[in-house]
């Protein structure tokens, strides 16, 4: 049977902002661990079955709230993703409050603040005006800055600063940014409301002063480009990831990196249609290609395997948008693609990570040996992840990395041969810090550890599937996305 | 008429730039949060100006939102952390002076001719108050550079933000949700900071931020 919205208690959009909204404020009353981590899974679950209506039926633009082809596959990955992570968190933070390193208190905040990251992830999504879209994000930042200090240690309060300080100013410059494009859209639209409203400018944009509009995208560029974390922007990135709560790391990676590259690619959008403006492709490029080697080299050097991956974040962020700097349908489907499947990979192999270091009680790369022999399936299931990120056939990203570099040696030989570069040194790497990490004599606990597997192997099933068969109609649909990009 | 209130426009805006030049060179703490707190009454002049000659009566409760916040209660409850900590001498800097202050200079020029020159469309009154927003934002971002400790970052944060309402209210017609929006912001990064601050102090008798660098992951 088919819904149709009649039949639903609210809009679909109202519901993908308001559960997550009225979920934060009943965790942040309710008391006890046990009913409010299944709380926090069941508004998930919620979020996300409304998300997926918002697929059969879309609500018309209001000068506000809009749902198009593109914004709907990041809503709809995003909640997907934020619900499997309040899965893993459930057990994730039931270890944490056994060992005594959160409190009841700590938890009530964590999973209110949980459930306001999510609506200002999708409040940022949904945005139909570039002012609402800059507060969705510093609103997702604050979140996140108090959640990655949550276990008071120095280095988590070293970790929360340092990405406070350098998100704030990220999010300053998008500001700037976002007044210039209000400045230069004045003239054309007239003062006011609709001079922010992204339908409206996206029609418009071609007359638009460009002189103006290339300052704005410089600000925008490196004010969102800090909360993609692109070099040499990225330095909050891993201690934010390392220092912070294992699911909070999942969702970073896999969900608000994303967001952040979501608003970015409005924006070039809008650079696009203005033919007098520079080209934003370039500076995407560039951007990325950096990023990419420079996470490459990185990677060698971590002794923290939190670290580590977040670097591995840093590179495939860079690749994404690399390919959505080249542009063209081909570069932009395995752009998205490729996001899609780093989402899924990333937290899965966050989830693997947490149980793990709660097993292991530390995080260092040379204090973990012999997984594979200690803890089987959590040991397989990381290796399982780590070969899908290094981009080993037949996984997901495989495809998406082989689409990438084969449309870029179509158009520009030189630039593809870096990005082959780039994965293989992170490769080399990935597969190196694999081999000590899961393979040889097991040292540390080998006690068993109360993990969730549901989680970490749903979502390497969806990259495994990925890899082998994309069905029809996601095809269709991301084919649909990477012409609207341009 | 057009020219009198376009010259005392200029004159605030400027006024704040020249604050933050102030900012940039103060040595002591308590100085430190008094020019703030005067670099924030400018704003608010400055926002109440364009007010007025926008005829745009939202634009008050801005004006008002950073005289009230800004001037008097934040540089207050510094004051006091200030006092707690016991901080209120010397204040360290990465780089002295000398360059700071020529730094500043290049960073103003700089801002001058891009945003003149990006903005030559724009009416003067808007491009120019734009220009020394870009000036206001870029020495708040120099200010955080050049000092460690959490305290005068943080100053240097919030008189960036300045330079922000300083652009959001140059722009004419721009929406009140995005000026309260950020007056918000200001309030939440405020009670964030404060949070940080005491925590901080907690851990290490210190709001030194180099006191936290040698707690670096990867170099265990």
């Amino acid at each position: 049977m088919r819904l149709s919205p009649a039949d639903l208690p609210f809009e679909p959009v109202t519901a993908v902002l308001l559960i997550p909204a009225a979920a934060a404020v009943l965790l942040a009353l309710l008391p006890g661990y046990w009913l409010s981590a299944r709380l926090n899974v069941l508004a998930a679950l919620a979020t996300l079955l409304s998300a997926l209506s918002l697929l059969v039926q879309r609500p018309a633009p209001t000068g506000y709230l809009f749902v198009d082809d593109l914004n709907i596959v990041f809503i709809v990955l995003g909640a997907f993703v934020g619900f499997t992570t309040s899965a893993f968190s459930t057990s994730y933070i039931g270890h944490e409050l056994e060992t005594g390193r959160l409190t009841p208190t700590h938890l009530r905040f964590y999973h209110a603040m949980y459930q306001t990251l999510m609506f200002a992830m999708n409040l940022g999504l949904l945005a139909n005006n570039i002012g609402v879209m800059w507060v969705a994000v510093e609103l997702a930042t604050l979140t996140t800055v108090l959640m990655v200090g949550i276990y008071r240690t120095p280095e988590a309060l070293e970790a929360a600063w340092k990405y406070f300080i350098l998100g704030s100013v990220g999010i300053a410059l998008a500001l700037f940014g976002t007044i210039l494009v209000y400045m230069a859209a004045r003239p054309v639209l007239g003062e006011g409301q609709d001079a922010m409203v992204w339908t409206a400018l996206i029609e418009k944009a071609h007359g638009f002063s460009p002189n103006l509009l290339n300052v704005a995208f410089i600000f925008l560029m490196l004010g969102y480009g800090t909360k993609v974390g692109l070099a040499p922007l990225h330095a909050w990135l891993p201690d934010a990831h390392a220092e912070g709560p294992t699911p909070i790391s999942a969702v970073l990676s896999g969900l608000l990196l994303n967001v952040a590259l979501y608003v970015l690619l409005r924006f070039k959008m809008l650079m696009a249609a203005n033919p007098a403006a520079i080209p934003p492709g370039p500076l995407m490029v560039t951007m990325g290609l950096v990023s990419l080697i420079f996470a490459g080299f990185m990677l060698y050097r971590r002794r923290d395997i939190k670290r580590m991956f977040a670097y591995s974040s840093i590179e495939h962020m860079g690749l994404i948008t690399f390919a959505f700097g080249m542009g063209g349908p081909l570069a932009n489907f395995a752009g998205l693609l490729h996001m899609t499947m780093h989402s899924l990979t990333k937290s899965a192999i966050f989830f693997a990570v947490g149980h793990i270091a709660q097993a292991k009680g530390t995080q260092r790369i040379a204090d973990i040996r012999g997984l594979t022999e200690s803890h089987p399936v959590l040991g397989w299931g990381l290796v399982l992840g780590v070969v899908a990120i290094a981009g080993l056939p037949p996984l997901g990203i495989f495809m998406s990395e082989f689409l990438i570099v084969s449309s870029t040696f179509a158009r520009a030989p030189l630039l593809a041969l870096l990005v082959v570069f780039g994965l293989l040194l992170a490769l080399g790497a990935l597969l190196l810090r694999l081999g000590e990490v899961a393979f040889g004599e097991p040292t540390g606990s080998t006690a068993p550890v109360k993990a969730s597997y549901v989680p970490l192997f749903a979502h390497l099933a969806l990259v495994l599937a990925a890899g082998i068969y994309l069905p029809g109609p996601l095809v269709a649909w991301f084919q649909a996305v990477a012409r609207l990009l341009g | 008429m057009g020219n009198l209130s376009l010259d005392i426009a200029h004159m605030l805006a400027g006024g704040m730039v020249l604050l933050s030049f102030m900012l940039l060179y103060q040595d002591r703490m308590y100085a430190l949060l008094n020019v703030f707190a005067l670099h924030a009454v400018v704003l608010s002049a400055s926002v109440a100006w364009q007010a007025h000659i926008q005829s745009a009566p939202h634009l008050y409760v801005t004006a008002v939102i950073a005289l009230v916040l800004k001037a008097i209660i934040i540089p207050l409850a510094l004051r006091r952390i200030v006092a707690q900590l016991g901080i209120h001498r010397t204040i360290e800097t990465v780089v002295s002076v000398g360059p700071t202050m020529l730094a500043g200079m290049g960073l103003v020029g700089l801002s001058m001719v891009v945003m003149l020159k990006a903005a030559a469309e724009a009416d003067p009154l808007a491009r120019e108050d734009l220009a020394f927003a870009l000036s206001v934002l870029l020495l708040g971002l120099l200010m955080m550079v050049t000092r460690r400790n959490a305290v005068s970052q943080v100053i240097g944060f919030m008189s960036l933000e300045n330079g922000l309402i300083l652009a959001a209210t140059g722009a004419k017609g721009m929406p009140l949700v995005v000026e309260i929006s950020v007056a918000f912001s200001v309030l939440v990064a405020f009670i964030v900071i404060g949070v940080f601050l005491f925590r901080i102090r907690e851990r290490f008798d210190s709001v030194d931020i180099e006191a936290l660098d040698v707690f670096r992951g990867d170099q265990r």
